[in-house]
């Protein structure tokens, strides 16, 4: 059962890390045995999360190729480019990234409380119902039903059945936080009980405020961006630092540089992210000093991010040679990377002066997609490359196809996230000429929009590697059950074909 | 922290912040906004929307055409223009005051001849009426006219900023974020009429661009339907050879909306420029008639000082 010992894992270093302050040692649990326990829930969420991702991935590339050709596909009322885009943002935000998000919560909480996890059969039917509710959103914004605020799109139906498996999730979790044996808290366990606060609040309070009892006019588009900046800074972001502050001193084998760094970069996150999002309503009709908290704000993160960079550094430090051998931490380390680009992006664009030229242009969508596919998704990717073959106790098939996703991830963020700013800011100085008639200002980003959508393709080319290789991985999971359901269920013995790994989850 | 329901505590704090300071505090400033009367023509704005077009919004939100095109109009400032809203009988020492102003002297003779005309432009407030009161003289008459400034003003997308005025009748609000479109907001007041607007929808690149340089705009031909023309009819929509192509109610909703897409009225927070247009001032019998006559005194007093 002992897991670390398991011939190949799919990266180099393996566990236990020499000095590890919350290692579940002395708990009654060994750290396989908490994996084991977590397998089929989380596993559950992983397989839906990738599926989600490689179908908003792919919705994505269809998108890029018509922001060229107007043409393509364009006569089916659902694969329409403004029903596709908030489809495959969707798919992203609450199909992968949440429920991706969702795992690596449950999977951090048992390892980090030493504990085993529990109520299994809570969690799959919030992950069976989260999963409805993504299929009902995703088809209802296809089919026109999108309610038409940002990452709200789907349907009041499928809000309340995201909303309620998320409510049921959300108990687990909470007695799972509460069940915790180990005592001292660890930085990541703030940062994704905040999270999981925030979002159902965020959520809830959104959804009714703009769908349930709209609030009139403008104040819609100050509900909207209240909540595009909760979901990102205090939800997405949070999963990502968790993951980050976990998985950067577990691979390096050394102890996080400083708990009070990270204390003063939780706040200072929770105190400005939620503020943040406003500063899309700079110069937007909503009262003035609206863009201004929100521009304040978006500054005011420069905080925790310089405070996170040293931190996370620091840790690094110890260890600076690790990333060249460990394929999950240069994930993780993009990841971080990529968080850092964003967050003084973000503050750039957020001043009115960059604002009045880049507002309206494909700067925006660059910076997004940044922020989404290269920080959140990077850094969720590297942990479920460690968390995956230790839930599943089987190691990844193909841990060639993990080079290849990396390679694939890193071009094509690094394309789509260049080809749209640099397009967007000579679309954004083109557009604030008048003497430049509107068609030449969309034409001129055509070029940009073209290496954006290699970019695209690339990314799914990766996504789609690590899809196959976790559906190699689930097979192999699943073959000793299916033999064992033949033997005891028909009497029938297949020859036996070793396989990788022992089934079931009992300590 | 170590201690789970402290942290909780001070995680609902943060919430409790946020939700202040960005929910209920707007809500105290904008959220009981009601509609306002014009003051010039008494109307209510905004005034609701016909049926059909409410229609066409949900056409306008379903399709997700937020995704390309905005509905905000930005404005970089004001700066406040010099017309000659009336010449006066005493040409002679007008043209004299003019050229003493510095207005070149063909201007001079063209301003005079087709007053009301502009004289001079990017002055400040305070400028602008120093030099009306100089001209003003007699029955010739000077007038200080705002201007707005910016790009998207411009380029004819509207004539004053949008404030949260405009959308008070709005569900949902769609601001949007990205313009692969030109901007919306203002639509209905240059809108080219029905027919080109079907068109429009149906095959984009047959209105905007050319050759080299197409609309990017993506044919919404599922919102109409077509037959074979028979022999020696007509089509009423000519977008197609040799087809009649017939909106559905989806396209004339969207068409109705798009036509009814105005923010243009003048508010005090968001003043329009109203220069002396030959219609505007005085009831003239002939307005590019330089024969000046009597005019009611101060028809188009200047405009009220902007908040900015």
């Amino acid at each position: 059962m002992n897991v670390s010992s398991h011939p190949n894992l799919g990266h180099g270093p393996t566990e236990p890390p020499p000095t590890f302050t919350p290692s579940p040692a002395e708990g009654r649990w060994s750290a396989a045995q908490i994996d084991a326990s977590c397998r089929w829930p989380v596993l559950l969420l992983f397989a839906s999360a990738l599926a989600w991702l490689v179908l908003g991935s792919l919705l994505q590339f269809i998108i890029a190729i018509k922001l060229h050709a107007a043409g393509f596909l364009a006569d089916s009322p659902w694969l329409t480019l403004g029903r596709l885009r908030p489809a495959a943002m969707d798919c992203f935000l609450y199909g992968f990234a949440s429920q991706a998000g969702m795992g690596v919560l449950l999977w951090l909480f048992c390892r980090l409380g030493g504990i085993k996890l529990v109520l299994h059969w809570p969690l799959l039917v919030a992950g069976k119902v989260w999963n409805i509710g993504v299929t009902v959103g995703f088809l209802g914004i296809l089919l026109g039903y999108s309610t038409g605020f940002e990452w709200l799109e789907m349907p009041r139906a499928a809000a309340s059945l995201l909303f309620l498996a998320f409510a049921l999730f959300g108990l687990v979790a909470v007695v799972l936080f509460t069940l915790r044996r180990q005592n001292e808290l660890f930085p990541s366990q703030w940062f994704l009980l905040a999270g999981l606060f925030w979002f159902a609040w965020s959520y809830s309070g959104a959804n009714f405020l703009t769908v349930v009892n709209p609030v009139r006019g403008s104040f819609q588009a100050v509900v909207n961006a209240w909540f595009t900046g909760s979901f990102l800074n205090l939800w997405l972001a949070p999963i990502a630092f968790a993951g980050v502050l976990y998985f950067v001193p577990r691979l390096t084998g050394q102890p996080l540089f400083s708990r009070e760094l990270a204390i003063f970069a939780f706040w200072t996150q929770l105190g400005f992210g939620s503020f943040a999002g406003l500063s899309s309503l700079v110069e937007s009709p909503v009262p003035r000093w609206i863009g201004s908290v929100g521009t304040a704000a978006t500054v005011g993160l420069l905080l925790p991010l310089a405070i996170n960079a040293l931190n996370w550094h620091r840790t690094l430090h110890g260890n600076c040679q690790a990333w060249k051998t460990d394929i999950i931490l240069r994930f993780v380390l993009f990841g971080a990377g990529c968080y850092l680009l964003q967050g003084i992006l973000g503050a750039v664009y957020a001043t009115p002066q960059v604002a009045a030229i880049i507002g309206f242009t494909y700067a925006g969508v660059g910076k997004t997609f940044l922020t989404l596919h290269g920080f959140v998704a990077m850094v969720l990717f590297g942990c479920l490359y460690y968390i995956v073959p230790r839930v599943a106790q089987v190691a990844w098939p193909r841990p060639g196809w993990i080079r290849v996703h990396w390679v694939c991830s890193v071009a094509g963020v690094g394309l789509v996230f260049l080809g749209l700013t640099i397009g967007g800011i000579v679309q954004g100085f083109k557009m604030t000429d008048p003497q430049v008639p509107f068609p030449s200002v969309v034409k001129g980003t055509i070029m940009f929009v073209g290496i954006s959508t290699l970019g695209v393709l690339s990314v799914l080319v990766g996504q789609i590697a690590f899809l196959g290789n976790f559906a190699l991985l689930l097979q192999r999971v699943l073959q000793p059950l299916y033999q064992m359901v033949l033997v005891e269920c028909c009497g029938y013995a297949p020859d036996a074909t070793p396989t990788v790994a022992k089934a079931g989850g009992k300590p | 922290m170590n201690n789970g329901p402290l942290l909780f505590l001070g995680i609902l704090a943060s919430l409790a912040t946020s939700f202040w300071g960005l929910l209920i505090a707007p809500q105290v400033q904008i959220g009981q906004q009601q509609p306002a009367v014009i003051e010039a023509t008494g109307e209510i704005y905004p005034a609701a929307r016909s049926g059909l077009a409410r229609q066409g919004a949900e056409i306008y939100r379903s399709l997700g055409c937020v995704e390309c095109h905005s509905q905000q109009v930005r404005q970089t400032g004001v700066n406040f223009d010099l017309w000659l809203a009336e010449p006066g009988t005493n040409r002679a020492e007008l043209s004299a005051t003019l050229t003493r102003l510095g207005v070149a002297s063909a201007e001079v003779a063209r301003a005079i001849e087709q007053a009301p005309a502009k004289l001079r432009s990017g002055l400040t407030q305070v400028e602008a009426q120093t030099i009306a009161s100089q001209i003003t003289n007699g029955d010739a008459k000077a007038q200080v006219v705002l201007a707005n400034l910016g790009p998207d003003i411009q380029r004819g997308w509207g004539r004053r900023v949008t404030v949260t005025q405009d959308y008070l009748g709005d569900y949902p609000v769609q601001l949007g974020n990205l313009r692969v479109g030109p901007d919306l907001a203002n639509y209905g007041a240059r809108s080219p009429g029905l027919p080109e607007i079907l068109k429009h929808l149906y095959a984009p690149q047959m209105v905007v661009g050319n050759a080299t340089k197409p609309s990017m705009m993506p044919p919404y031909r599922f919102l109409f339907t077509k037959r074979k023309l028979r022999e020696g009819e007509t089509p009423t929509l000519p977008v197609e050879l040799g087809y009649e192509v017939t909106p559905k109610p989806e396209a004339e909703a969207l068409a109705a909306y798009l036509m009814s897409l105005r923010a243009d009225a003048p508010l005090k927070e968001a003043p329009v420029p109203n220069p002396p247009t030959k219609s505007a001032p005085a009831p003239a019998p002939a307005p590019g008639q330089p024969a000046p006559i009597p005019a009611p005194t101060s028809a188009t007093p200047p405009p009220p000082t902007p908040t900015k």
